[in-house]
């Protein structure tokens, strides 16, 4: 019988002795390998979670132009901002013949008349922003730190005229829409340049803009990137779905649907109830986080505002 | 056999009879009750749908006429509905990370 000194153990099989440690590093050392192996399968499963749960709003953008410019490989940057004439040649015929007369000019003279009309205290528009309101539409939704929330530009003018004696208006349409037409004609060509403060209520904003986007909604079920991301391009009955990306380019937007001018939240509104959802109030922060969300990413491309659409 | 046919008679007269039952007043509100409370929780989470709320309105109409059977089927609908956009709203709040693009 074979006897081993301390610290060592019999090698079964072959009536030898070997150091405690030797037996023990092939077992230690399979247990280490199974738990690194689970480790690692548990970081792959989870790694798209924990992606999904981390906020990055850059990566988020370059992914979805990423994925727009591959589904549109002959579709100029700049042109998304077209929506869906950028994607249907037939269609984009149309709203050239459309454009030689375009239907937004009457609501750029009613804005541009607007504008120059002084407030009750003798203010005018032009006082409430930067840049006497030329040129800064692309600016559009900022994130006011002093309230903790998004505005739109529409906000923007609504609280111009409140502050100054008059009364908010309509955010959707009829002068409203005029006005934004008049800032967005003075932007026409600068590229969104959305930005996403230093600030988590900043952040918490896009991305409850981006959980509204990707969320499916209504009796259809369907989510703003059901039809504007998978289905960008495709008909839905007589019209073709606009890409998500520089879908806010050409607000506010003359629709021949409305036969009127309509501002981006009017369209949002509209596409709620398409979905056959209830639409939400105007100035819901829901709806003002999603054109926050969408507005960024759009970062890059061009304003084409004021818009025609169908 | 005239056993059989006796029973199955019976059977077939109380069934006509119950389906011949009509809706009381009392059960057709506490249908739009239950329907119109389902829709208030619907609406606070902003998941309400246009259909619950057309059928609801087709419910308060029935029973304002009057017509209790009416009213509490167009109610039971419309709870039916307010409880599929909860639901929906509840799912979405996770579900929603599946659809996102990386």
């Amino acid at each position: 019988m074979t006897l081993c000194k301390p610290d060592t153990e019999l090698l079964r099989g072959r009536g030898a002795c070997a150091d405690r440690g030797t037996l023990r590093r092939p077992l230690r050392r399979g247990w280490i390998t199974l738990a690194q192996g689970a480790v690692c399968a548990l970081v792959l499963v989870l790694a798209p979670a924990w992606a999904a749960d981390e906020t990055d709003p850059e990566a988020d953008r370059k992914a979805l132009q990423a994925f727009f410019f591959a589904k549109f490989p002959k579709v100029a940057k700049d042109d998304f901002g077209n929506g869906p004439y950028a994607v249907n040649q037939e269609m984009r015929k149309q709203w050239k013949e459309i454009m030689e007369f375009p239907p937004y000019e009457f609501a750029l003279d009613e804005g541009h008349a607007e504008w120059t009309k002084a407030f009750p205290n003798g203010k005018h528009y032009a006082d409430c922003f930067d840049n006497k309101g030329e040129g800064i539409r692309q600016t559009y939704p900022r994130f006011i730190a002093r309230t903790g929330q998004v505005e739109t530009l529409e906000g923007a003018i609504n609280r111009c005229r409140v502050e100054n004696g008059a009364k908010a208006i309509d955010p959707m349409t009829g002068l409203m829409a005029s006005l934004a037409a008049v800032m967005s004609e003075s932007s026409r060509g600068k590229p969104f340049s959305i930005v996403i403060p230093d600030d988590p209520r900043a952040l918490a904003a896009y991305q409850r803009g981006k959980e509204f986007y990707y969320s499916r909604k209504g009796q259809l079920g369907v989510s703003c990137a059901s039809c504007h991301m998978s289905s960008a391009g495709e008909r839905m009955r007589g019209d073709i779905l606009a890409p998500a990306l520089g879908i806010l380019a050409a607000m506010p937007i003359y629709r021949s649907d409305w036969g009127s001018m309509g501002t981006t939240i009017r369209r949002i509104a509209t596409c709620s109830s398409q979905t056959r959802a209830v639409p939400l109030n105007a100035d819901d922060e829901d709806y003002r986080d999603l054109e926050y969300f969408l507005a960024y990413m759009s970062n890059g491309i061009a304003i084409t505002g004021p818009g025609a659409r169908p | 056999m005239m056993i059989r046919s006796i029973a199955g008679a019976i059977a077939l007269a109380t069934l006509s009879l119950s389906t011949l039952a009509a809706t009381t007043q009392e059960e057709a509100q506490a249908a739009l009750a239950a329907a119109q409370t389902a829709e208030s929780e619907a609406l606070a989470a902003k998941a309400a749908w246009m259909p619950t709320e057309a059928t609801l309105t087709e419910a308060r109409k029935a029973f304002g006429d009057g017509h209790w059977d009416q009213a509490k089927a167009a109610a039971d609908k419309a709870l039916s509905l307010a409880r599929l956009s909860l639901q929906q709203a509840n799912q979405q709040k996770t579900a929603w990370r599946d659809a996102v693009f990386r």
